[in-house]
């Protein structure tokens, strides 16, 4: 249930920490919100369209003869690519504004997040601005992804050992 | 040892011989001119570079441009300026440093967040009253891509501003204080001032500064009330900087259950800056700029026409920085409230 406190709580409480508390409860009430319920149906629709595009560039590069695996790459380069370039024009933050985390997590918002720090950074120089600030975004993302992927990596050869998969 | 009689209860002063406004500059961007008040700025520019490399040369450049067009009205020359009373948002002030060297005038560096504006302009109007100078002036910036760029995200990268953030202005304002009148001096005074504690209630969400703000600005306005025995009716009009519109609300509700109405009086200037429906700005404008441009363009204006009188002009500053916010702190406040009377 959330704590419903008026503002003469909040100034008439003596104790500082319960005040801080009591106006914090307070400053919730009053702060709107965005419906959680739209933001995931933008996301739905925005995050879907960007990965059926992906489909369709796998597709027709698996129809121009290659393999799985290198027509998933290319289908990678492809995408990485196109929100580079929608980076760029600035478009891209219009498109995350409205689909939230439908841009976030696909490939494109990885390639996002790298860009728009190069294009901030590249005033401060190639190493101490680029070189520096490429990875603030996206470089938690590589170092716990690849720790993730090492964890689970252990599990997997401890499962191995003892004959369980 | 006897009081002096300039001091009023616990923060306030009323000046022996209250500064007058001997001239003032307002300068802005795009976003600010396509706004509700576009028309008062003195200056304008389409460039969000201001024909400058960098955002923040961009916003040294708007402080130079600032102090030149206040100095410009005021009919005066640099030299003839005692002290300069300046700061910004930008880490160690650099915009204020770069932005004002032409100048060669004797300065203060102050940092009160988006305070800024009474900050400087209250230790303006004290060195003047207090004997110190003939001429004084006190300016300040921001600019919305250096303030993303310093305590947020690149600009293009990709992400939704909840409803209770504001939109960092682009603009600079100055004003010039003098201890006597000059020929194009304007009808307007320093009457005094009202100076802020930093308030802490314990806020975490950088994203809504007008919460964070809010009980500082009260205490202000409070403090201001109680320590001259004046009723809110007083002013004409009593307008903060930039709490946007879920401060205003928040401030109204402390003075409200403090015995004091506002409601007739009060204004933001972050609220007043956008028109946030058409503009996209969510719950208003904010920056050092945002009370800034307001006070030199729009709110002098209308005291020198004298459609206003009196007036208690109350920046407002959110005290973090990346690393207070990153390592877990909470979002202290300040207010400084200056006393703009017309004579």
């Amino acid at each position: 249930m959330a704590n419903k406190s008026s503002i003469g709580d909040v100034i008439n409480e003596k104790d500082s920490t319960l005040r801080d508390k009591k106006y914090n409860d307070y400053v919730k009430q009053v702060t709107p919100k965005f419906s959680c319920f739209r933001n995931c149906i933008n996301a739905f629709i925005v995050g879907g369209i960007i990965c059926t595009i992906g489909q369709v560039f796998f597709n027709l590069f698996m129809n121009f003869g290659l393999g799985e695996e290198t027509a998933a790459a290319y289908n990678i380069i492809v995408l990485i690519l196109i929100s580079i370039i929608l980076t760029c024009l600035n478009i891209y933050p219009t498109l995350a504004k409205f689909g939230g985390a439908g841009t976030v997590v696909p490939i494109t918002g990885f390639a996002n997040g790298v860009v728009s720090p190069a294009l901030e950074y590249k005033t401060e120089g190639q190493v101490f601005g680029i070189g520096c600030k490429l990875f603030i975004i996206a470089g938690p993302v590589i170092l716990y992804g690849v720790f993730s992927a090492w964890v689970l990596g252990l599990i997997y050869w401890i499962l191995k050992v003892l004959h369980w998969v | 040892m006897a009081q002096s009689s300039k001091i009023y209860g616990k923060q306030s002063i009323l000046f022996e011989n209250p500064p007058y406004v001997l001239g003032c500059g307002s300068i802005a961007g795009k976003k600010e001119a396509e706004g509700p008040l576009g028309s008062y700025f003195d200056l304008t520019n389409d460039d969000p570079l201001f024909s400058k490399k960098t955002w923040e040369e961009a916003e040294s450049e708007l402080q130079r441009l600032a102090c030149d067009m206040a100095l410009k009205k005021a009919g005066l020359e640099s030299k003839e300026i005692r002290y300069l009373f300046g700061g910004d948002l930008l880490g160690q002030l650099i915009a204020t440093s770069f932005g004002i060297i032409s100048l060669e005038i004797p300065m203060f560096g102050v940092y009160g967040a988006c305070s800024t504006m009474g900050e400087s302009l209250s230790l303006a109007a004290m060195a003047i009253d207090g004997g110190f100078a003939e001429k004084t002036m006190a300016v300040t910036s921001s600019h919305f891509a250096g303030a993303e760029k310093q305590f947020r995200f690149p600009l293009e990268y990709g992400s939704q501003r909840p409803y209770s953030t504001t939109w960092t202005v682009t603009g600079s304002g100055a004003t010039i204080l003098g201890k006597t009148k000059t020929k194009n001096a304007l009808d307007i005074v320093v009457k005094g001032i009202t100076t802020g504690k930093v308030v802490d209630y314990g806020v975490k969400d950088s994203m809504n500064m007008g919460a964070c703000m809010a009980p500082a600005a009260a205490d202000v306005i409070y403090a201001n009330l109680k320590d001259l025995d004046r009723k809110p009716e007083y002013y004409d009009r009593i307008i903060t900087g930039d709490l946007g519109v879920i401060g205003k609300e928040i401030t109204i509700d402390i003075l409200r259950e403090k015995g004091y109405d506002i409601t007739e009086q009060y204004m933001d200037c972050g609220i007043e800056i956008f028109n946030p429906e058409e503009q996209d700005t969510h719950s208003g404008g904010s920056g050092c700029g945002c009370s800034a441009i307001t006070l030199n363009g729009y709110v002098m204006e209308m005291l020198r026409r004298k459609e206003w009188n009196r007036v208690l002009f109350i920046p407002t500053g959110a005290l973090l920085s990346p690393t207070s916010y990153n390592e877990g702190h909470s979002v202290p406040g300040i207010a400084h409230g200056v006393i703009l009377e017309t004579v």
